[in-house]
């Protein structure tokens, strides 16, 4: 009795070995497309990490309950290797090589921020794997040449110029002044670049630009030579720290400016952290539930919205949804392709032409999305203190009129 | 180079106001560090990672809807106990050792403190709103935020109380009894092993209100120790060890310099013109040492 139970455990650690070597052996098992993603579960992107994940294993549930994916007349589903990458760039760049020779991934999911996404690019792109990713906005990544990187969101210059053509408009066409303040990274000073673009196609002026440091928490230097020079528009971009430094300082100084604009507020919990101070900072973001766009999955973003609250128990933010519209892409383009033939995988992406409930998305030749654009929305808050973003631009999208120019502190 | 801050006088005025106020703040800290340092031969790398966490214990009562204010009573007896704790686990054993021991070990704590806090507390950025107003001056040219002025106040309080409790108290004279000659006061009956755990404590338990009032002033984070632990250091570094007024001084003095520095060089180096005036200092302290053929005490 003893022995043969001996033996039987011995067999079956031998089948769960094998079973074990077989997935990570190879990347189309049995009915499995196996995805590798090295994720910050911890270190300083955790909480972005985290949201990254939740999109991916609720789009992978979804499309595996509604069917799979269908390549040559059989149907596969999802699965996701999953690595921590610390929030560490070299860490990335090993779990990458690693998720590709040690356990023979042949489709990559991207990781959370551009930095990262940087650093596990050459890596995916030196093995000829196709990377599908959604959290890395910043302009260098598309510049580069890669074949296989895929991007289902804006580059990071248009997050903020449309707020400068918004200050432009309402000042009845006429240029505007522009003060600015961006943290040294390589997001924030694409936005910065985005935004001097703007100023110069529409003749504006800059009269401040300020950097800001990685440590940021004190930014009342800039908002002091903001109160002296009253620029018609302050754009400040250091991703939450900065958002929530901005807004804590600018109602403390009672700094008046008609408008403010900025990155990040949805992650920084802006309305919930600052409340009525937050109100009518101007946000932009690359996603927002109350935007029409439709697909058969997820149906649309207020019903994604409600999907994903009762899975996870909070309301996503655009890091979640862009996640999730990375497998959708990838989904599509397994059934273009019909085939697991990763040039022909990669070339299908670079086909592809659809609407996600994330938003349209179309890769130009550098793998951006070029049929996304952003929104941008507005912090409103009701008589009892109650605060929502509102999309304010651009007009197609937009669900409130946008409150323009802000009113004085004194008069609030 | 932009010199706007002395162009409008306002402006000067508001960098000069803003700068003690902070630089009060930075010098309670510091006098945590100094007095530990001069006590128990301790660099504590880890002083800033101590004010983070006593940030968040400020933070957490914010969001269980108790006043953050309360935190500057309620994170120092807290603190109090995790210090005491620190120094028993871990300090207790390399502090008679090299100072370069010390530095190390502390460091370690400084970075597992770093990752526990961003494991338990996640990696947001956070701050609690302490609902203060803001003083306006000079025609409202000059905007002072109340929680600054209560930072500075609450800083000054508990510095006095802490002269006076040194002064008074059984364990204060113990503890500056053991400054002087630790083998002189064990001989006559100090238990140093106390006074080496009570004075940690006492300075994680500065950290605590600490944190707690830059909770209300700025914004925490499970990183942004580092700062406040290289600020201390240089404060204590120009005073000298128990010099109270002098860390008071070049506490304030280094809260206007680094406001000068943040309008004329530009906010993204102003934690990099604090870092180049540790090196001048340190230079320059080297320097004078070596004129005066002293030996170091």
């Amino acid at each position: 009795m003893k022995i043969s139970r001996t033996i039987l455990s011995f067999i079956s650690a031998i089948v769960i070995l094998f079973s074990t070597s077989v997935t990570s052996f190879s990347k189309v098992v049995g009915d499995k497309i196996v995805l590798g993603a090295a994720i910050s579960l911890t270190g300083k992107y955790s909480s972005n990490g985290v949201h990254t994940q939740n999109g991916y294993n609720m789009a992978v549930d979804r499309i595996n309950n509604m069917g799979g994916v269908k390549v040559g007349g059989k149907t596969y589903k999802f699965e996701i290797i999953y690595y921590d990458d610390e929030s560490n760039p070299k860490r990335a760049a090993q779990l990458a090589e690693r998720l590709i020779s040690q356990d023979g991934v042949e489709f990559m999911l991207g990781p959370y921020s551009s930095g990262l996404t940087k650093a596990i690019a050459p890596v995916t792109e030196k093995y000829g794997v196709p990377m599908v990713e959604a959290n890395g906005a910043s302009r260098s990544l598309f510049t580069k040449g890669y074949k296989y990187l895929f991007a289902v969101l804006a580059p990071a210059n248009l997050y903020l110029d449309v707020a400068i053509d918004l200050a432009v408009e309402k000042n009845n066409g006429k240029p505007v002044t522009v003060a600015m303040a961006f943290e040294q990274d390589a997001f924030s000073q694409d936005v910065r670049l985005g935004v001097l673009d703007a100023i110069k196609r529409t003749g504006s002026k800059k009269v401040i630009d300020d950097k800001l440091p990685k440590e940021l928490n004190d930014m009342a230097a800039t908002l002091v030579k903001v109160k002296q020079m009253k620029p018609d528009v302050l754009v400040v971009s250091g991703h939450t720290k900065g958002a929530l430094t901005a807004i804590r300082q600018i109602a403390e100084m009672k700094v008046d400016v008609p408008m403010l604009a900025m990155t990040h507020c949805d992650a920084a919990k802006l309305s919930k952290q600052h409340g009525k101070n937050s109100q009518y900072a101007l946000c932009a973001s690359q996603w927002h539930k109350t935007l029409t766009y439709k697909d058969n999955f997820f149906k649309d973003g207020m019903k994604y919205a409600a999907d994903f609250e009762k899975e996870f128990g909070y309301d996503p933010p655009y890091q979640s949804a862009e996640s999730s519209a990375a497998l959708l892409v990838f989904k599509d383009a397994f059934e273009r392709a019909n085939s697991f033939d990763q040039k022909k995988v990669r070339d299908a992406l670079a086909a592809t032409n659809m609407q996600t409930f994330y938003g349209n998305i179309k890769f130009a030749e550098g793998g951006q999305n070029v049929d996304k654009p952003m929104v941008l929305f507005q912090v409103m808050c009701d008589g009892s203190g109650k605060c929502e973003n509102k999309v304010v631009a651009p007009t197609k999208w937009a669900s409130a009129k946008l409150i323009h120019p802000i009113p004085k502190w004194s008069e609030r | 180079m932009d010199f706007m801050v002395f162009q409008y006088p306002m402006i000067t005025v508001q960098a000069c106001l803003d700068g003690l106020l902070l630089g009060i703040l930075f010098a309670l800290i510091a006098y945590g560090m100094a007095l530990q340092w001069g006590v128990m031969n301790i660099i504590n790398i880890a002083q800033g990672d101590l004010v983070i966490l006593g940030g968040y214990i400020a933070y957490f009562m914010y969001l269980y809807g108790i006043h953050p204010a309360w935190g500057v009573i309620v994170s120092p007896i807290i603190m109090y106990f995790i210090g005491v704790g620190i120094y028993k686990l871990v300090i207790n054993k390399v502090v008679d050792r090299d100072l370069f021991i010390s530095i190390l070990a502390t460091f370690g704590i400084s970075i597992l403190f770093m990752q526990l806090m961003n494991f338990a507390f996640g990696a947001d950025v956070v701050l609690a709103n302490s609902g203060y107003g803001t003083t306006m001056l000079f025609d409202n040219n000059v905007t002072l935020p109340n929680s600054k002025i209560f930072s500075a106040v609450i800083s000054i309080v508990f510095a006095i109380g802490l002269v006076i409790y040194m002064k008074k108290s059984k364990l204060g004279r113990a503890i500056r009894a053991t400054a002087q000659n630790s083998r002189a006061a064990k001989i006559l009956g100090v238990d140093t092993e106390k006074v080496y755990a009570a004075t940690f404590g006492i300075n994680a338990a500065l950290c605590g209100v600490a944190g707690a009032l830059i909770s209300i002033t700025f914004t925490i984070h499970p990183y942004m120790g580092l700062p406040y632990t290289i600020r201390s250091f240089m404060i204590v570094i120009v005073a000298g060890l128990g010099n109270l007024p002098g860390v008071a001084m070049s506490g304030m003095g280094l809260g206007v310099f680094e406001e000068f520095a943040d309008y004329i060089l530009g906010t993204e180096f102003r934690i990099g013109a604090v870092f180049l005036l540790l090196v001048l200092i340190l230079v320059y302290r080297r320097f004078k040492l070596s004129r005066k053929r002293e030996y170091l005490k």
